[in-house]
C-alpha cells in the first residue's frame, strides 16, 4: 500500500436534520480543525445532505480488532430476550 | 446611454464575472493540490456558473431580444464581454488562484451585501443568494491565505508573489462609470466599499506575515471590452460547441 502523504485523516459524520443521530460520512484530508470542518462540508454536503457536522482526528477514534469479534459480538447472539419484540405495539404508534 | 442600456451592461459586466472567474475555477478540477481542494474550487465555481446564469437571464429580458442566457454566454465575442481582467487569466499556482479568490470574494462580499439593497428586486434576490456563497468562499480563501502566509519559506513565497502579481488587477474592481452614475439606487457605489475592503484585506495581510504591494498604477479595460490575450482563449474553448453546432441541443 502506497504511504498517504497527504494530510492527517478526519472522520465526518452528518446530521440529516435537527435531532437525528450523527452519522458517519466517510473521510477527510485536513491539517486542522477548521480545515477539516471546511473540507467536510465541501466533500459531503454537496447536496443537502447535513445540517450539521462533526469532523474527528480518526486517530482519535478507539475501534475494537476483529480477532476478539468472537468475545465482543457472539455472546449476544444467544439472547432474543434483549429485543423488545415480545410486547404488542400499540395501534398508531410508528417509531418507539 | 439609456437607463435600460446601462442596466443591461452592469447585468453583462456582472454576469461575465462570474462566468470568466467560474471557468478559471473549473480549471483545477483533477488538479486540485488535494482532493477536497480540487471539489472545494470546483464547488466555488459551480456557485458561480449558478449567478453567471441567473445574471445573463435577466440580461437578456432587459434586453428585449429575446436572448437566453446560453445565447449571452456562448455567442458574444470578447469585446462584448465586460468581466475585469483578473478573472481572465491564467490560473497559477494554488497560490495565485487563492490570492485572487482572496482579493475578488473580499471585494464580492461587501459588494453583494451593498446590492441586496438594491431598488431592483431581481439583483437584489440574486444579491440574498450569493452572499452566502460567497461569504464561505471569502473564509476559505482567507484562511488559505494565512496557511500559506505564515508558512513554510516555499508557501510564503508563492503566497506573497501571488498576492504582488494580482494586485495591478484589483483597481478594476472599483471603477465606476456612467452605468453606475445613470443606476443611481440599482448598483452599489463600489468607491464607496474600497476602504472597507482594503482594510479588511490589510488586516488579513498582517496576520498572514505577507506584505500588501503599495503600487499605484491598476490595469483596466476589462469592463468596456478590452481584455488580454487569454479571454480569447477562454471563449474559444467555451464556445466551441455552440459555434460549431449552433443548433445542437440536448
Amino acid at each position: 500500500m502506497a504511504t498517504d502523504t497527504q494530510l492527517a485523516l478526519w472522520e465526518v459524520f452528518l446530521q440529516a436534520k435537527s435531532g437525528a443521530n450523527y452519522i458517519h460520512a466517510g473521510s477527510v484530508h485536513a491539517s486542522d480543525k477548521s480545515m477539516a470542518l471546511q473540507n467536510a462540508r465541501d466533500t459531503y454536503t454537496r447536496r443537502g445532505e447535513g445540517t450539521s457536522i462533526w469532523v474527528v482526528p480518526s486517530d482519535a477514534i478507539v475501534a475494537s480488532n476483529p480477532d476478539d469479534n468472537e468475545m465482543f459480538f457472539d455472546p449476544a447472539n444467544d439472547k432474543v430476550y434483549r429485543h423488545p419484540t415480545f410486547y404488542v405495539m400499540p395501534a398508531g404508534a410508528k417509531a418507539i | 446611454m439609456t437607463q435600460q442600456q446601462a442596466l443591461y451592461k452592469y447585468c453583462l459586466r456582472l454576469g461575465d464575472n462570474a462566468l470568466v472567474q467560474s471557468y478559471r475555477l473549473s480549471e483545477w478540477c483533477s488538479n486540485g493540490p488535494i482532493l477536497e481542494e480540487d471539489l472545494a474550487l470546483t464547488n466555488f465555481a459551480l456557485d458561480m456558473t449558478g449567478r453567471a446564469q441567473a445574471l445573463l437571464t435577466y440580461a437578456g429580458k432587459i434586453d428585449g431580444n429575446n436572448k437566453t442566457d446560453d445565447d449571452l454566454a456562448y455567442r458574444r465575442g470578447e469585446r462584448e464581454f465586460y468581466n475585469i481582467l483578473m478573472h481572465e487569466l491564467p490560473y497559477g499556482d494554488f497560490a495565485n488562484t487563492i490570492a485572487r479568490l482572496f482579493y475578488s470574494a473580499t471585494f464580492e462580499y461587501l459588494f453583494f451585501s451593498g446590492l441586496m439593497n438594491s431598488t431592483d428586486e431581481t439583483l437584489a434576490a440574486i444579491a440574498a443568494k450569493s452572499i452566502k456563497e460567497v461569504k464561505y468562499h471569502m473564509a476559505h480563501a482567507t484562511d488559505w491565505v494565512l496557511r500559506l502566509g505564515d508558512g513554510t519559506e516555499e508557501s510564503h513565497r508563492r503566497m506573497q508573489n501571488g498576492i504582488s502579481e494580482n494586485w495591478m488587477f484589483t483597481g478594476e474592481m472599483f471603477e465606476m462609470d456612467e452605468v453606475e452614475t445613470l443606476l443611481a439606487g440599482v448598483s452599489v457605489v463600489v468607491s464607496e466599499i474600497k476602504a472597507k475592503w482594503l482594510s479588511q484585506v490589510s488586516k488579513v495581510m498582517a496576520e498572514a506575515t505577507l506584505t500588501l504591494p503599495t503600487d499605484t498604477y491598476m490595469q483596466t479595460g476589462g469592463r468596456n471590452g478590452i481584455h488580454t490575450e487569454y479571454l480569447g482563449h477562454i471563449l474559444s474553448e467555451m464556445q466551441y460547441l455552440q459555434r460549431a453546432y449552433p443548433t445542437a441541443t440536448w
